[in-house]
């Protein structure tokens, strides 16, 4: 899963939608996530980074993460692939 | 370089909370790099805001209304004009772009530009005629279809799923969820603006919304998409930013290539979310939110002055997306006396 090139995302976890013009208020977490898929890291390698760094068991994590992709993808934030 | 002085009237000074384009084409205008404007507001009431925005409108005449019969329309304006010297009139709204396109002609022989579209233009895009805008041009337009009676809200039901809209000839619409409410919103529209009133399908999605000016030949002069961000009970944005939507983008080039569009419009469209646009309606003329197209970086109301005084206008290739246009509503200030100029003498 792909990020679309030119949403952008400041530190404060603001994110702004070009195309639609919708604007997000992103948590921490979410804003480590989004930097993650935009050096275009796999489901795999987040779930590890997050249970490596973080106080979280990987079943926890993974339904969480499965959560808020499915979220990126209905808002369209996401490169649909071909 | 001393900037060339022109003489620009302007009309829909009617800064409401629905408001008319007017003040928002003056500041465009006051912000123009290629000429320094004197700005003539034309007013049908005697409260339009505008009229007593000293640092926007130099002078004001009343005009009458268009309904009042062409002749005695265009008296006022030669009128205005024998003491103004007009260069330029930009009429803003919807009920008095026949009037002035009717008249282009004889304006244009006493000196007065304009820049609108060909009367065929402007009828073939109205309202009831959108379906067949649509297939004419290629681009999808919700069914629609123009009622005059009861008669014909009766059979709705076989042609159309509830929701509809029911929309007025030139301003307003409504949502209506079955036959007693198209009813009541029919009774509305039709002594508001008259006949017909137009059924239209509703299309789930989000409205975007395009300003654009073409130069009669085929080419977008300037293009700048926004979405509503922000919407009043009456359907206005109050709020809006510039978006980034190369399709939106292509539809509008598209559209005015086919059409060789002269002039400012707006097009009002639905994105699904499917990602189909559907065109639900096209203003032919400068819509209330041009202001953000100026800030954007294409001022709009300059090259629609330039085009119309016969000069060359390259088109605009960029705007900053990302913009935002927030209203506000203030009070101003006036004195009886302002009231009392206009409403003797007709001019302030």
């Amino acid at each position: 899963m792909k990020i679309k090139s030119n949403i952008a995302i400041s530190d404060n976890g603001f994110m702004f939608d070009p195309y639609s013009g919708d604007s997000y208020n992103l948590n921490a977490t979410a804003v480590a996530i989004i930097k993650l898929l935009k050096e275009e890291k796999t489901r795999d390698e987040i779930i590890e980074d997050f249970v490596r760094k973080y106080d979280v068991d990987t079943f926890t994590f993974e339904q969480n993460l499965d959560d808020f992709l499915a979220m990126l993808n209905h808002y369209d934030l996401v490169e649909q692939s071909s | 370089m001393k900037k060339e002085k022109l003489n620009i009237a302007v009309t829909g000074l009617n800064n409401t909370d629905n408001p008319g384009p007017g003040i928002p084409v003056i500041r465009g205008l006051r912000e123009a790099k290629s000429f320094e404007p004197r700005i003539i507001g034309l007013a049908y009431e005697n409260l339009e805001p505008g009229i007593y925005m000293k640092d926007m409108v130099d002078k004001t005449y009343q005009i009458p209304y268009p309904k009042s019969g062409s002749d005695v329309f265009l008296d006022r304006i030669k009128y205005i004009h024998n003491r103004e010297n007009l260069e330029v009139i930009i009429p803003n709204l919807d009920a008095e772009l026949y009037t002035f396109i009717k008249a282009e002609y004889e304006l244009k022989t006493l000196g007065i530009h304009t820049f609108l579209p060909t009367l065929q233009q402007f009828e073939e895009r109205s309202k009831p005629n959108l379906n067949a805008f649509g297939e004419k041009y290629g681009i999808k337009v919700p069914k629609s279809k123009p009622i005059a009676g009861y008669t014909d809200i009766q059979n709705l039901q076989a042609e159309f799923d509830f929701p509809v809209l029911v929309k007025g000839k030139f301003y307003d619409a409504y949502l209506a969820y079955n036959n007693e409410q198209v009813i009541n919103y029919f009774n509305k529209l039709s002594s508001k603006w008259g006949l017909p009133v137009i059924i239209q399908e509703f299309v789930r999605g989000t409205e975007v919304n395009v300003v654009a000016l073409g130069d009669g030949k085929g080419t977008t002069i300037a293009a700048v998409p926004m979405r509503k961000q922000y919407i009043t009970d009456k359907g206005k944005a109050w709020g809006g930013i510039t978006i980034q939507d190369p399709n939106l983008l292509e539809i509008t080039h598209n559209l005015i290539r086919k059409t060789q569009w002269r002039g400012a419009m707006e097009l009002e469209m639905i994105k699904t979310i499917q990602g189909e646009y559907y065109l639900i309606e096209i203003n032919p003329r400068i819509p209330a939110w041009v202001y953000l197209a100026v800030a954007a970086g294409q001022n709009i109301p300059e090259a629609l002055v330039n085009l119309a005084l016969g000069k060359k206008v390259k088109p605009f290739e960029k705007y900053e997306v990302g913009k935002m246009f927030i209203r506000y509503s203030f009070d101003m200030i006036g004195d009886i006396s302002q009231f009392e100029k206009l409403s003797m003498t007709g001019e302030l």
